[in-house]
Protein backbone atom coordinates (compact mmCIF):
# COMPACT_ATOMS: atom_id res chain seq x y z
CA UNK A 1 0.00 0.00 0.00
CA UNK A 2 1.45 3.38 -0.90
CA UNK A 3 1.55 6.09 1.42
CA UNK A 4 -0.81 8.32 1.50
CA UNK A 5 -0.03 12.36 0.83
CA UNK A 6 -1.61 15.76 2.44
CA UNK A 7 -2.40 18.60 0.58
CA UNK A 8 -0.14 21.13 1.09
CA UNK A 9 -1.92 24.52 1.41
CA UNK A 10 -5.53 25.78 1.22
CA UNK A 11 -4.46 27.49 -1.89
CA UNK A 12 -4.00 23.56 -3.60
CA UNK A 13 -7.19 22.47 -2.19
CA UNK A 14 -9.01 25.23 -4.38
CA UNK A 15 -6.80 24.56 -7.11
CA UNK A 16 -7.73 20.29 -6.52
CA UNK A 17 -11.44 20.84 -5.98
CA UNK A 18 -11.88 23.69 -8.87
CA UNK A 19 -10.25 21.11 -10.91
CA UNK A 20 -12.40 17.47 -10.23
CA UNK A 21 -15.79 20.20 -10.15
CA UNK A 22 -14.63 21.25 -13.95
CA UNK A 23 -14.85 17.65 -14.72
CA UNK A 24 -18.18 16.78 -13.30
CA UNK A 25 -20.86 16.51 -16.20
CA UNK A 26 -23.96 15.03 -14.82
CA UNK A 27 -22.68 14.68 -11.02
CA UNK A 28 -19.12 15.08 -9.44
CA UNK A 29 -18.90 12.13 -7.09
CA UNK A 30 -17.31 9.61 -9.32
CA UNK A 31 -14.90 12.53 -10.45
CA UNK A 32 -14.24 13.35 -6.75
CA UNK A 33 -13.47 9.25 -5.34
CA UNK A 34 -10.96 9.07 -8.85
CA UNK A 35 -9.41 12.60 -8.02
CA UNK A 36 -8.84 12.66 -4.05
CA UNK A 37 -7.86 8.83 -4.32
CA UNK A 38 -6.06 7.54 -7.04
CA UNK A 39 -4.84 10.69 -8.50
CA UNK A 40 -3.38 12.60 -5.41
CA UNK A 41 -3.99 10.06 -2.59
CA UNK A 42 -5.34 11.84 -0.37
CA UNK A 43 -7.68 9.31 1.21
CA UNK A 44 -7.77 5.81 1.11
CA UNK A 45 -10.76 3.63 -0.70
CA UNK A 46 -12.72 3.08 3.05
CA UNK A 47 -11.73 6.77 4.02
CA UNK A 48 -13.71 8.02 1.22
CA UNK A 49 -16.87 5.67 1.74
CA UNK A 50 -16.20 6.29 5.47
CA UNK A 51 -16.85 9.99 4.51
CA UNK A 52 -19.32 9.52 1.93
CA UNK A 53 -21.66 7.83 4.13
CA UNK A 54 -21.68 10.33 6.72
CA UNK A 55 -22.28 13.16 3.48
CA UNK A 56 -25.01 11.09 2.57
CA UNK A 57 -26.89 11.30 6.09
CA UNK A 58 -26.67 14.73 6.20
CA UNK A 59 -28.95 16.86 4.58
CA UNK A 60 -27.81 18.67 1.96
CA UNK A 61 -25.64 18.82 -1.44
CA UNK A 62 -23.78 15.36 -0.86
CA UNK A 63 -20.30 15.93 -2.53
CA UNK A 64 -20.42 19.71 -0.91
CA UNK A 65 -20.76 17.64 2.68
CA UNK A 66 -17.65 15.82 1.41
CA UNK A 67 -15.63 18.70 0.61
CA UNK A 68 -16.44 20.66 3.38
CA UNK A 69 -15.36 17.78 5.38
CA UNK A 70 -12.62 16.67 3.71
CA UNK A 71 -10.91 20.65 4.23
CA UNK A 72 -12.25 20.79 7.43
CA UNK A 73 -10.12 18.16 8.39
CA UNK A 74 -7.08 19.44 6.98
CA UNK A 75 -7.43 23.05 7.63
CA UNK A 76 -10.29 23.63 10.22
CA UNK A 77 -12.86 26.49 8.76
CA UNK A 78 -10.30 28.12 6.13
CA UNK A 79 -10.10 24.55 4.52
CA UNK A 80 -13.47 24.19 4.26
CA UNK A 81 -14.12 27.59 2.74
CA UNK A 82 -11.51 26.10 -0.05
CA UNK A 83 -12.80 23.31 -1.33
CA UNK A 84 -16.33 24.84 -1.40
CA UNK A 85 -14.52 27.63 -3.04
CA UNK A 86 -13.06 25.39 -5.75
CA UNK A 87 -15.87 23.19 -6.06
CA UNK A 88 -18.60 26.27 -6.55
CA UNK A 89 -16.49 29.19 -8.00
CA UNK A 90 -15.54 28.85 -11.57
CA UNK A 91 -18.91 26.57 -12.53
CA UNK A 92 -21.17 28.54 -10.84
CA UNK A 93 -19.95 31.57 -13.13
CA UNK A 94 -19.59 29.43 -15.90
CA UNK A 95 -23.28 27.93 -15.12
CA UNK A 96 -24.54 31.43 -14.96
CA UNK A 97 -23.09 32.53 -17.63
CA UNK A 98 -24.77 29.71 -20.09
CA UNK A 99 -28.01 31.01 -18.20
CA UNK A 100 -27.82 34.24 -19.36
CA UNK A 101 -26.77 33.67 -22.66
CA UNK A 102 -29.59 30.98 -23.13
CA UNK A 103 -32.38 33.85 -21.80
CA UNK A 104 -31.33 35.47 -25.09
CA UNK A 105 -31.38 32.49 -27.57
CA UNK A 106 -34.08 30.90 -25.70
CA UNK A 107 -36.41 31.65 -28.93
CA UNK A 108 -34.53 29.95 -31.05
CA UNK A 109 -35.66 26.47 -32.44
CA UNK A 110 -32.27 24.82 -32.39
CA UNK A 111 -31.27 26.22 -29.25
CA UNK A 112 -34.66 25.15 -27.22
CA UNK A 113 -34.93 21.99 -28.76
CA UNK A 114 -31.26 20.87 -28.18
CA UNK A 115 -32.61 21.62 -24.67
CA UNK A 116 -35.78 20.15 -24.23
CA UNK A 117 -33.11 16.77 -25.60
CA UNK A 118 -30.68 17.27 -22.82
CA UNK A 119 -33.94 17.37 -20.42
CA UNK A 120 -34.79 14.29 -21.40
CA UNK A 121 -31.45 12.94 -21.01
CA UNK A 122 -31.62 14.91 -17.18
CA UNK A 123 -34.29 12.72 -16.33
CA UNK A 124 -32.98 9.62 -17.60
CA UNK A 125 -30.21 10.42 -15.75
CA UNK A 126 -31.68 11.18 -12.34
CA UNK A 127 -34.24 8.13 -12.32
CA UNK A 128 -31.08 5.86 -13.15
CA UNK A 129 -29.58 7.51 -10.27
CA UNK A 130 -33.04 6.28 -8.13
CA UNK A 131 -32.78 2.57 -10.06
CA UNK A 132 -29.21 2.15 -8.95
CA UNK A 133 -30.18 3.30 -4.81
CA UNK A 134 -33.24 0.82 -5.65
CA UNK A 135 -31.46 -2.05 -5.33
CA UNK A 136 -29.87 -1.23 -1.53
CA UNK A 137 -33.56 -1.24 -0.18
CA UNK A 138 -33.47 -4.95 -0.53
CA UNK A 139 -30.75 -4.92 2.53
CA UNK A 140 -32.91 -1.92 4.25
CA UNK A 141 -32.82 -3.21 8.11
CA UNK A 142 -37.41 -1.87 7.76
CA UNK A 143 -37.66 -4.69 5.20
CA UNK A 144 -37.72 -4.74 1.41
CA UNK A 145 -41.79 -4.50 1.35
CA UNK A 146 -41.95 -1.64 4.11
CA UNK A 147 -38.96 -0.02 2.14
CA UNK A 148 -40.74 0.14 -0.92
CA UNK A 149 -44.21 1.20 0.49
CA UNK A 150 -42.29 4.33 1.78
CA UNK A 151 -40.43 4.90 -1.25
CA UNK A 152 -44.37 4.64 -3.15
CA UNK A 153 -45.75 6.85 -0.68
CA UNK A 154 -43.13 9.36 -0.82
CA UNK A 155 -43.02 9.34 -5.20
CA UNK A 156 -47.53 9.76 -4.67
CA UNK A 157 -47.06 12.50 -2.10
CA UNK A 158 -44.59 14.92 -3.85
CA UNK A 159 -46.10 13.83 -7.65
CA UNK A 160 -49.31 13.29 -7.25
CA UNK A 161 -50.76 14.71 -3.97
CA UNK A 162 -47.83 17.80 -4.54
CA UNK A 163 -47.90 18.21 -0.61
CA UNK A 164 -45.24 20.12 0.60
CA UNK A 165 -41.93 18.64 1.29
CA UNK A 166 -41.65 20.06 4.60
CA UNK A 167 -44.32 18.08 5.76
CA UNK A 168 -43.65 14.67 3.65
CA UNK A 169 -40.08 13.88 5.23
CA UNK A 170 -41.05 14.52 8.50
CA UNK A 171 -44.70 12.95 8.22
CA UNK A 172 -42.75 9.64 6.22
CA UNK A 173 -39.68 9.27 7.73
CA UNK A 174 -40.57 9.88 11.45
CA UNK A 175 -42.42 6.55 11.51
CA UNK A 176 -39.55 4.83 9.20
CA UNK A 177 -36.82 6.02 11.36
CA UNK A 178 -38.93 4.41 14.19
CA UNK A 179 -39.62 1.28 12.27
CA UNK A 180 -35.84 0.97 11.65
CA UNK A 181 -34.50 1.66 14.84
CA UNK A 182 -36.96 -1.24 16.08
CA UNK A 183 -36.18 -3.74 14.05
CA UNK A 184 -32.04 -3.04 14.28
CA UNK A 185 -32.60 -3.16 17.76
CA UNK A 186 -34.80 -6.54 18.09
CA UNK A 187 -31.71 -7.65 15.30
CA UNK A 188 -29.35 -6.64 18.07
CA UNK A 189 -30.85 -8.35 20.83
CA UNK A 190 -31.12 -11.50 19.82
CA UNK B 1 -35.10 41.42 -17.62
CA UNK B 2 -33.06 43.10 -15.63
CA UNK B 3 -29.87 40.95 -14.60
CA UNK B 4 -28.95 42.53 -11.70
CA UNK B 5 -32.19 42.52 -9.19
CA UNK B 6 -35.60 41.33 -10.28
CA UNK B 7 -37.54 44.80 -10.34
CA UNK B 8 -40.44 43.07 -9.06
CA UNK B 9 -39.43 41.64 -6.09
CA UNK B 10 -40.37 43.27 -2.95
CA UNK B 11 -38.89 42.44 0.46
CA UNK B 12 -41.35 39.64 1.67
CA UNK B 13 -40.60 38.20 -1.68
CA UNK B 14 -37.02 37.86 -1.29
CA UNK B 15 -37.51 36.54 2.53
CA UNK B 16 -40.15 34.16 1.14
CA UNK B 17 -37.25 33.12 -1.45
CA UNK B 18 -34.56 32.51 1.06
CA UNK B 19 -36.54 30.89 3.86
CA UNK B 20 -37.83 28.32 1.60
CA UNK B 21 -34.20 27.26 0.46
CA UNK B 22 -33.33 27.47 4.00
CA UNK B 23 -35.67 25.08 4.84
CA UNK B 24 -35.01 23.06 1.69
CA UNK B 25 -31.55 22.96 2.49
CA UNK B 26 -32.38 21.12 5.67
CA UNK B 27 -34.72 18.74 4.36
CA UNK B 28 -32.08 17.55 1.49
CA UNK B 29 -31.88 14.35 1.99
CA UNK B 30 -30.39 12.17 -0.73
CA UNK B 31 -29.11 15.41 -2.35
CA UNK B 32 -30.06 18.65 -3.66
CA UNK B 33 -32.13 17.35 -6.61
CA UNK B 34 -34.26 15.79 -4.26
CA UNK B 35 -35.96 19.36 -3.58
CA UNK B 36 -36.74 19.98 -7.01
CA UNK B 37 -40.42 18.68 -7.03
CA UNK B 38 -40.61 21.28 -3.78
CA UNK B 39 -38.79 24.25 -5.03
CA UNK B 40 -41.13 23.80 -8.19
CA UNK B 41 -44.16 23.58 -6.21
CA UNK B 42 -43.11 26.27 -4.43
CA UNK B 43 -41.22 28.57 -7.23
CA UNK B 44 -43.56 27.94 -10.48
CA UNK B 45 -46.96 26.96 -8.63
CA UNK B 46 -47.48 29.09 -5.49
CA UNK B 47 -45.22 32.03 -6.54
CA UNK B 48 -45.52 31.94 -10.35
CA UNK B 49 -41.62 33.15 -10.82
CA UNK B 50 -41.27 30.81 -13.35
CA UNK B 51 -43.17 28.84 -15.85
CA UNK B 52 -43.05 24.81 -15.81
CA UNK B 53 -40.67 25.07 -18.90
CA UNK B 54 -38.32 27.59 -17.60
CA UNK B 55 -38.08 25.48 -14.67
CA UNK B 56 -37.16 22.41 -16.34
CA UNK B 57 -34.83 23.95 -18.58
CA UNK B 58 -32.90 25.42 -15.78
CA UNK B 59 -32.25 21.86 -14.40
CA UNK B 60 -31.40 20.53 -18.14
CA UNK B 61 -29.42 23.54 -18.64
CA UNK B 62 -27.28 23.12 -14.76
CA UNK B 63 -27.14 19.07 -15.75
CA UNK B 64 -25.10 19.83 -18.86
CA UNK B 65 -22.69 22.20 -17.54
CA UNK B 66 -19.66 21.10 -15.53
CA UNK B 67 -20.01 21.03 -11.32
CA UNK B 68 -21.87 19.67 -9.12
CA UNK B 69 -25.69 19.11 -9.16
CA UNK B 70 -26.68 21.36 -6.73
CA UNK B 71 -25.65 24.54 -9.30
CA UNK B 72 -29.08 24.26 -10.34
CA UNK B 73 -29.85 25.91 -7.48
CA UNK B 74 -28.36 28.70 -8.91
CA UNK B 75 -30.01 28.81 -12.31
CA UNK B 76 -33.53 28.75 -11.02
CA UNK B 77 -31.94 31.78 -8.63
CA UNK B 78 -31.13 33.49 -11.73
CA UNK B 79 -33.97 32.84 -13.98
CA UNK B 80 -36.24 33.82 -11.18
CA UNK B 81 -34.64 36.69 -9.62
CA UNK B 82 -31.39 37.81 -11.64
CA UNK B 83 -27.55 37.59 -10.02
CA UNK B 84 -29.74 38.54 -6.82
CA UNK B 85 -31.15 35.24 -7.12
CA UNK B 86 -28.27 33.48 -7.18
CA UNK B 87 -26.86 34.81 -3.91
CA UNK B 88 -30.10 34.06 -2.21
CA UNK B 89 -30.96 30.97 -3.51
CA UNK B 90 -27.41 29.37 -3.41
CA UNK B 91 -26.59 31.21 0.19
CA UNK B 92 -30.35 29.40 1.49
CA UNK B 93 -29.46 26.10 0.40
CA UNK B 94 -25.77 25.83 1.08
CA UNK B 95 -25.46 27.35 4.54
CA UNK B 96 -27.90 25.25 7.14
CA UNK B 97 -26.39 22.02 5.75
CA UNK B 98 -22.48 22.88 5.39
CA UNK B 99 -22.97 24.65 8.84
CA UNK B 100 -24.76 21.29 9.99
CA UNK B 101 -21.94 19.08 8.47
CA UNK B 102 -19.15 21.19 10.03
CA UNK B 103 -20.78 20.54 13.36
CA UNK B 104 -21.30 16.63 13.02
CA UNK B 105 -17.99 16.17 11.27
CA UNK B 106 -16.17 17.77 14.08
CA UNK B 107 -18.41 16.10 17.05
CA UNK B 108 -19.71 12.98 16.17
CA UNK B 109 -17.83 11.48 13.52
CA UNK B 110 -17.06 8.82 16.16
CA UNK B 111 -20.56 7.43 16.47
CA UNK B 112 -21.14 6.62 13.00
CA UNK B 113 -22.21 3.23 14.03
CA UNK B 114 -24.20 3.67 16.62
CA UNK B 115 -28.13 2.97 16.51
CA UNK B 116 -29.79 6.10 15.92
CA UNK B 117 -27.21 6.66 13.05
CA UNK B 118 -28.06 3.64 11.75
CA UNK B 119 -31.87 4.08 12.40
CA UNK B 120 -31.95 7.46 10.48
CA UNK B 121 -29.79 6.45 7.57
CA UNK B 122 -32.33 3.21 7.02
CA UNK B 123 -35.31 4.79 7.86
CA UNK B 124 -34.92 7.84 5.58
CA UNK B 125 -33.09 5.60 2.21
CA UNK B 126 -36.69 4.83 0.89
CA UNK B 127 -37.50 8.61 1.24
CA UNK B 128 -34.75 9.37 -0.84
CA UNK B 129 -35.52 7.29 -3.30
CA UNK B 130 -38.67 7.98 -3.48
CA UNK B 131 -37.70 11.59 -3.38
CA UNK B 132 -35.23 11.34 -6.31
CA UNK B 133 -37.76 8.91 -8.56
CA UNK B 134 -39.74 12.16 -7.94
CA UNK B 135 -37.68 14.42 -9.38
CA UNK B 136 -36.86 12.47 -12.73
CA UNK B 137 -40.92 12.34 -13.54
CA UNK B 138 -40.79 15.84 -12.84
CA UNK B 139 -38.04 16.51 -15.75
CA UNK B 140 -40.19 14.12 -18.21
CA UNK B 141 -42.56 17.08 -17.49
CA UNK B 142 -42.05 18.99 -20.51
CA UNK B 143 -41.22 16.46 -23.45
CA UNK B 144 -44.27 13.67 -22.27
CA UNK B 145 -45.71 14.27 -25.81
CA UNK B 146 -42.89 13.28 -27.63
CA UNK B 147 -41.94 9.27 -27.97
CA UNK B 148 -38.10 10.68 -29.62
CA UNK B 149 -38.28 11.85 -25.85
CA UNK B 150 -39.16 8.97 -23.96
CA UNK B 151 -36.93 6.86 -26.21
CA UNK B 152 -33.92 9.06 -25.19
CA UNK B 153 -34.94 8.71 -21.28
CA UNK B 154 -34.98 4.95 -21.13
CA UNK B 155 -31.49 4.77 -23.21
CA UNK B 156 -29.87 7.10 -20.70
CA UNK B 157 -31.48 4.83 -17.94
CA UNK B 158 -29.62 1.58 -19.90
CA UNK B 159 -26.72 3.31 -20.30
CA UNK B 160 -25.91 4.35 -16.59
CA UNK B 161 -27.06 1.84 -15.28
CA UNK B 162 -25.54 -1.79 -18.07
CA UNK B 163 -22.46 0.94 -19.05
CA UNK B 164 -19.85 2.61 -18.12
CA UNK B 165 -20.35 5.22 -20.78
CA UNK B 166 -20.13 8.95 -19.41
CA UNK B 167 -22.84 11.07 -18.86
CA UNK B 168 -21.38 14.10 -21.56
CA UNK B 169 -21.90 11.93 -24.11
CA UNK B 170 -25.96 11.22 -23.52
CA UNK B 171 -25.99 14.84 -22.78
CA UNK B 172 -24.58 15.36 -26.32
CA UNK B 173 -26.87 12.92 -27.58
CA UNK B 174 -29.88 14.21 -26.15
CA UNK B 175 -28.96 18.30 -27.28
CA UNK B 176 -28.08 16.62 -31.07
CA UNK B 177 -31.49 14.81 -30.96
CA UNK B 178 -33.16 17.51 -29.99
CA UNK B 179 -31.95 20.66 -31.94
CA UNK B 180 -32.26 18.85 -35.14
CA UNK B 181 -36.09 18.51 -34.79
CA UNK B 182 -37.05 15.06 -33.18
CA UNK B 183 -38.46 16.35 -30.03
Amino acid sequence: MEELRRPASCGELVRVFTRLSLQGFGGVLPIAQRELVERERWLTKAEFVELLSLAQVLPGPNVMNLAVMFGDRHFGFRGALSTLLGMLGVPLVLVVGAAALYAGFAENPMVSGALRGMGAVAAGLVLATALKLMSTLRANPVGAGAAAVLAALTLVAMVVLRWPMVWVVPGLGAPAVALAAWRLGRRGAR
Amino acid sequence: MNWLLHPAFTAADWLGLFGHFLLLSLLAIGGAIATAPDMQRYVVEERGWLSDAQFTDSIALAQAAPGPNVLFVAVIGFNAAGLAGVAVTMLGIMLPSTTLTLAVSRYGHRRQGSLPVRAFTAGMSPLTIGLVLATGWLLTEPTRHSPVAWALVAVTVLAMTRTKVSPMWLIGLGALVGATGWI
